[in-house]
């Protein structure tokens, strides 16, 4: 191994690897596999690779392999990653990857989980635009600059990979908490001049599955592979939720 | 947890944090310097501000305690609806009487 090659995310060329594979659903077992790490394979490409040279009946999911789409999370080594944008020879340890399905969701089968249950609390949370009943009057003049702009701005990116949902630990202490996702994506919402929803959204938001369950761990900021943070998005949702409550009451 | 609880639990967290510091200050100054019960009676009798002091650190115990409780409780057991808002509620009316029958006592003492 050159001094270049061994710099963390550069691989050397056909360095032994051993791969720990969650098979099965709920209940299931490790399975293992060798393979030559390639130079700058990802996490990813070393399942693809698993799945298309070793056993076929290996599932998972992705889809754009280009960090768009949100597919392809798993828990690399106790982690969750998007894994078409992680190098395998940076997150290896001693020469072993473990795979595992996203925690926080039913397991299908293999490494695919099942996000409805993730997408329906998006839904529980109105993480839609609610455009009311004369949204087409008028244009909204919002400048690039306005606060709730660049509220809206620094969460829109999320890109719906449940990484953040599989980290949080109020989720795995209370299944129906809304989750860092839904909740950031309420957030950029809640900042959009034009929504029409924000009573019942706030309302939707507040609740024991709601945002002031969030113990502000942090876990969805530090794992996000967008670098948002949903904690400041809970944050703000707490200050409007409050604040329409002190307003209510004055 | 709906805001006004959350907000109930942060507000009277801030009175806690003032209000612990000065009870801790005050028992280590106490019991350091050589004061007898009695003489902390005599301090205490009839002392309005003592009484004001520890009916606002009860009244806050009393908020904060039993929201926090409840969140505990619905994380990590299979405790949740209306049997465990009641029980809070009695939870605080407890320390309520606990804590200010404690507070008459040495006020009247």
């Amino acid at each position: 191994m050159t001094a270049e090659t061994s710099k963390p995310g550069v691989a050397a060329a056909a360095e032994a690897l051993t791969v720990r594979v969650w098979r099965g659903a709920e209940s299931g077992a490790f399975q293992s596999f060798q393979i030559r790490l390639r130079a700058n394979q990802t996490v990813l490409d070393v399942v693809t690779e698993i799945q298309r040279e070793q056993d076929a009946t290996l599932s998972y999911r992705f889809a754009c392999r280009v960090g768009m789409c949100g597919s392809c999370a798993m828990v690399v080594n106790g982690r969750p990653r998007w894994t078409c944008r992680t190098r395998a020879a940076a997150v290896a340890e001693a020469d072993v990857l473990t795979l595992e399905p996203l925690r926080n969701l039913p397991i299908v089968k293999d490494l695919a989980v099942d996000m409805e249950p993730f997408f329906e609390k998006w839904r529980k949370a109105h993480g839609y635009f609610e455009p009311g009943e004369d949204a087409a009057k008028d244009f909204a003049l919002v400048s690039p600059d306005e606060p709730g702009r660049r509220e809206a701005d620094a969460g829109v990116e999320c890109i719906n990979c449940g990484v953040c949902y599989s980290a949080c630990d109020v989720v795995s202490w209370n299944p129906d908490y809304l989750g860092p996702a839904a909740l950031n994506r309420a957030w950029t919402l809640v900042n959009d001049v034009r929504d029409q929803g924000q009573d019942a959204r706030l309302d939707a938001v507040s609740g024991d599955a709601g945002c002031h369950s969030c113990h502000s761990h942090m876990s969805c900021t530090e794992f996000c592979p967008k670098t948002l943070g949903p904690t400041f998005a809970i944050a703000g949702l707490k200050r409007a939720t409050i604040g329409r409550a002190l307003r209510r009451k004055g | 947890m709906n805001p006004v609880l959350y907000l109930a639990q942060r507000g009277t967290a801030a009175i806690l944090g003032f209000a612990v510091t000065i009870h801790l200050a005050t028992m280590i100054y106490a019991t350091r310097s050589g004061l007898t019960a009695g003489d902390i009676f005599v301090r205490t009798k009839d002392n309005w501000w003592f009484l004001s002091f520890y009916a606002l650190f009860v009244l806050a115990a009393a908020i904060h305690a039993p929201i926090g409780l409840r969140s505990v409780l619905r994380e990590w057991t299979s405790w949740h609806g209306r049997s465990l808002d009641i029980a809070m509620i009695g939870f605080s009316t407890l320390l309520v009487v606990l804590g200010l029958r404690a507070a008459f006592a040495v006020f009247l003492a």
